[in-house]
């Protein structure tokens, strides 16, 4: 199990990542976000990232990937809560996050999730 | 000639996953300290996660060393990442956007040099690979 608590609430999945996650770690909370979609049948992940001061090429990859993968077991993703300091210096960086939904928290993230899940996307998507 | 000083303020080595994270925190306290913005922190530390993974994956181990650096009338901080790895045969191409022999998607050693004010490669095959990233006050 990785080391980042994963909250289910009625047919979402929130995860807040509260810790610096080292290559493996993030790889290790993929998998558990994955397992944890499919064990409870879940159709929405949120991912609050407004306790992460660094997200590099690594993680920024598989935050993208996971929210791919979500998308191929049923469930839509919003990711929340990345600081201006992190999203400069990922666009500087030269990362480009394709077809991820973003919100400024998770109270916005709900609210953009069940317009996704409707199929009615109305905010504006998002390309990082 | 300009003034020049450094001062050792650490070294970590770096074998695994976790020793990355150690060279992150080291460089993000020394920053806080000497007083870089919140951006720059996040630009350098990021620089920093990039180019100690890229020991982990290329070289299997080296080193982390920070500096306290001087020249002129600036202030700031100098990384230097040390393996001795299989080293780049071609580092001009190594540069190049999307390139990677290691699929880390080719960002990391040019997005690096993008966070920072001064970026140095110097690589032998077959010896290791040093880096070198200045980011000023």
């Amino acid at each position: 199990m990785s080391e980042v608590t994963i909250l289910k609430m009625g047919k979402n999945i929130i995860v807040p990542i509260q810790v610096e996650l080292h290559d493996r770690a993030a790889l290790r909370l993929q998998e558990d976000i994955l397992k944890k979609i499919e064990e409870t049948e879940s159709t929405g992940l949120i991912i609050d990232v407004s306790a992460v001061s660094v997200v590099d090429s690594f993680l920024g990859r598989l935050l993208g990937e996971t929210a791919k993968m979500a998308r191929l077991i049923g469930a839509e993703t919003v990711l929340v809560g990345m600081k201006k300091e992190v999203v400069i210096t990922l666009i500087q960086l030269g990362m480009v996050i394709k077809d991820l939904h973003t919100a400024i928290n998770i109270e916005d993230g709900m609210v953009l999730l069940e317009r996704l899940k409707s199929g009615r996307p109305s905010i504006q998507e998002q390309e990082v | 000639m300009e003034n020049r000083a450094e001062m050792s303020v650490g070294e970590i080595s770096i074998i695994s996953d976790e020793d990355v994270i150690l060279a992150r925190q080291k460089v993000r306290l020394q920053a806080q300290e000497m007083g870089f913005s919140l951006l720059n922190q996040t630009r350098l530390v990021t620089a920093v996660s990039e180019l100690a993974r890229n020991i982990v994956v290329h070289a299997k181990e080296g080193k982390v060393s920070v500096f306290k650096a001087r020249a002129g009338d600036k202030t700031g901080l100098k990384v230097v990442f040390e393996d001795r790895g299989p080293g780049i045969p071609d580092i001009e191409k190594a540069m190049e956007e999307g390139f990677s022999t290691v699929g880390s998607m080719g960002i990391g050693l040019k997005g690096a040099r993008r966070l920072v004010d001064e970026f140095d490669i110097k690589s032998f095959p077959g010896k290791g690979t040093t880096v070198t990233i200045k980011k000023w006050l």
